[in-house]
């Protein structure tokens, strides 16, 4: 076994009012009016949701996108805790802090759009609960998850409060946690896509197929390692810090391996069906899915070489073309390939998207305030090399 | 390399035990679920509708519904689909000069829209909290209110678009044809086919529907024949008529394994509004995929154990990784 000497995290500090936390603050102020009025008069007085597309952005992109985002925590720990790649270390903290929010938030995004919220807790209780339901398993999954990610990230918490004792008893059993917290994610991430399925012929074959627990399993993985990229640049650009190139390389690396067992995959899936007649359909659906798969191929282009793999720019911009692609794929599948017949159709208000806003608002203000208070980055005096 | 080869063995051995899983509901899908024997239904005979609507207005009010407006008088209800407060509507197929009623071109058609009654309905298998049943004896599909968190998996997953949401109101309700249930205990029946003056929509148990429909698939077109009105099983109000031109193809028969209400027409179903479904329903195939990941928490249970081995190991020599480190400052 192989031991890793790594950056020991600390705060980051500084002060906690600027820019960025006052915008994030604004907008927050914002989606909370918003959804003042939203539970006063209800979803119709604010969202453009309808018959036809009863789930808009609230539930496709701060649920289904905003939990793939989310997936730098899980993607990080099965390398490090699985696939015992201890070096990774230093990325832990800082992508399940993403993680831990993306889930918390995407948890209260479900909440807002529930049209009958008072009754949620029926969703735990058994003899409600209905286990044939894709959503059932989604939503004990994903809060169990939510869960476990608080009990991982403790020991933020315990060491910046001195629990030292707590924090040891918490260490023994933390393996067992860091296991849920791989297989949860499995488990809720596959089966959101899916939810798919039973919605049948009305999603376009290109995202229809049984193999979608599969295709959304490999992407959350992926996006996961394209969000820690992303994250990680945008960090030490925010923070002027030195970026992790010595991690954030082979980490790439590794993305790009995943990537293309997921577009395998995906070329398999759609030729046994044979739905690659969609494809070429001259439709803006057949062009979102091009762009949709272009963006998880740019990464070859952008860091297929070593050299090309040394340059930050292109590490944050694989990143990004994996979240568009990741993004794209759950659009198309959710709104963009469903079609429910002709008369129904959704683009989102602008006070649906103010919620969404401010739901990444919370993301980026709680971020920043963890980062600069407890102990989550490395701290940068410790870093050994710099590529 | 040496960890890198062990990782990408990882990569694949994980990739191949995941793609198992994934095909192998394709193997073991449960099978798509049939009528029961005593389901009761609708037959809807589109030839003999007449496009009066005199089942929208009864089901309004045997729902308590309130009217909905679509013209700017606001003099009478006038939905122009079925909502959260419209359970049954009768639409309009046109084509052309419409100088021919049930002719495909320059005719018209009527055609109605209310909850079929899956054999196997995808929004029973899609609701979290089994606010949406399906009866085990009389098949119909019920919605509980108090029961229902307002997710509209429902809504999204239905082919025919039937359980609607009520979105103007803060306390929204799901509404849908529960096939007048309430009315059964003061001897009344589905509202729609108690009004209908054609015996257009006709009430009664799925397998005598299903026979009738197919006596009259058999019939000459033009020849005359009697059709029952009201309920099958109740006092005859039959009348003579002529027979249709119909499509031979009972709607409903075997569409995602049998729906309880059947649908009979002249103009084809694609174009009066009925989607063209398989006989293997999508709720059968999502469960499929379910069950087989995790039918007895096995699989997961497995994993986790699998999981906590391998995190136990590492974690204890990460651990000693860092206590050196600590000391160090």
């Amino acid at each position: 076994m192989k031991q890793h000497a790594h950056a020991w995290p600390a705060p980051v500090g500084g002060s906690l009012l600027n820019a960025a936390t006052l915008t994030c603050g604004i907008l927050i102020a914002i989606m909370l009016t918003i959804l003042l009025v939203r539970f006063v008069f209800g979803l119709a007085t604010v969202a453009n949701v309808n018959d036809g597309y009863s789930w808009g952005i609230w539930v496709v992109v701060d649920v289904m996108i905003g939990s793939a985002l989310a997936c730098g925590g899980f993607s990080v720990a099965l390398l490090v805790y699985i696939f015992n790649r201890g070096e990774y270390h230093p990325l832990v903290r800082p992508a399940l802090l993403g993680s831990l929010f993306g889930y918390t938030l995407a948890g209260g995004g479900i909440f807002i759009d529930l049209g009958r919220w008072w009754n949620f807790w029926h969703i735990f209780w058994p003899s409600y609960s209905n286990p044939n339901s894709v959503m059932f398993e989604v939503a004990v999954c994903v809060t169990a998850y939510i869960l476990v990610m608080w009990i991982e990230f403790s020991p933020v918490f315990l060491e910046k409060f001195g629990k030292r004792d707590f924090k040891k008893k918490l260490n023994k059993w933390l393996f067992f946690f860091i296991a849920l917290g791989v297989l949860l994610p499995m488990m809720h991430q596959s089966s959101l896509g899916t939810m798919l399925v039973v919605m049948g012929g009305q999603v376009n074959p290109l995202w229809q197929t049984p193999a979608v627990p599969l295709i959304y399993l490999l992407t959350a993985i992926v996006i996961g390692y394209g969000v820690v990229l992303f994250e990680a640049c945008v960090a030490a650009a925010a923070y002027r810090r030195s970026i992790e190139m010595h991690l954030l390389n082979p980490l790439s690396k590794i993305m790009l391996g995943v990537l293309g067992l997921y577009l395998v995959v995906r070329v398999v899936d759609l030729s046994v069906r044979g739905a690659w007649g969609d494809a070429f359909a001259f439709s803006g659906v057949a062009m979102s899915f091009w762009i949709e798969n272009l963006a998880f191929i740019a990464p070859f282009f952008l860091i297929g070489s070593a050299q090309a793999r040394r340059n930050p720019a292109n590490l944050f911009l694989a990143g990004l073309a994996i979240m568009v692609g990741g993004i794209l794929l759950r659009l198309n599948g959710f709104l963009i390939g469903y079609n429910t017949g002709p008369g129904w159709n959704y683009f989102p208000s602008l006070a649906e998207i103010m919620v969404t806003v401010g739901m990444f608002a919370i993301e980026v203000m709680g971020y920043i305030i963890i980062t600069k208070r407890f102990p989550v980055l490395p701290r940068e005096d410790a870093q050994v090399t710099h590529s | 390399m040496d960890t890198r080869r062990h990782f990408l063995k990882g990569v694949l051995a994980g990739g191949a035990a995941v793609a198992g899983a994934v095909a192998a509901p394709e193997v073991c899908a449960r099978e798509t679920h049939t009528r029961p024997p005593e389901g009761l239904g609708l037959l809807y005979d589109a030839t003999l509708c007449v496009g009066c609507k005199a089942c929208v207005a009864a089901c309004k009010e045997a729902n308590n519904n309130p009217p909905e407006f679509s013209t700017e008088d606001h003099l009478w209800d006038t939905p122009l689909d079925t909502s959260g407060y419209t359970f049954n509507l009768i639409k309009m197929y046109r084509n052309g000069t419409m100088e021919t009623k049930d002719a495909e071109v320059n005719g018209y058609a009527f055609m109605k829209t209310s909850c079929m009654h899956c054999a196997d309905p995808s929004c029973v298998s899609a609701c979290p909290v089994s606010a949406m049943l399906k009866d085990p004896v009389t098949g119909i599909v019920s919605y509980n209110p108090d029961a229902c968190v307002g997710c509209r998996y429902c809504v999204a997953a239905c082919p025919f678009g039937i359980p609607k949401y009520q979105y103007d109101s803060p306390t929204g309700k799901i509404g849908k044809c529960e096939l007048c249930r309430h009315r059964y205990k003061d001897g009344h029946y589905s509202a729609c086919a108690e009004v209908c003056p054609t015996g257009a929509t006709l009430y009664g148990k799925t397998s005598d529907l299903l026979a009738e429909a197919k006596r009259r698939l058999a019939l000459k077109p033009g020849s005359t024949t009697t059709y029952p009105r009201g309920r099958l099983d109740g006092p005859d109000q039959s009348w003579e008529g002529p027979v249709g031109n119909y499509i031979q193809h009972v709607y409903g028969e075997t569409e995602y394994g049998g729906t309880q209400v059947l649908k009979l027409s002249a103009v084809t179903f694609e174009k009066v509004g009925m989607p063209n479904l398989p006989p293997h329903s999508s709720a059968a195939t999502s469960e499929g995929i379910q069950h087989s990941l995790y039918g007895g928490l096995v699989l997961p249970v497995v994993a986790l154990g699998a999981l906590s081995f391998i995190a136990k190991r590492t974690v204890k020599h990460d651990d000693e990784a860092n206590s050196d480190e600590e000391k160090q400052p």
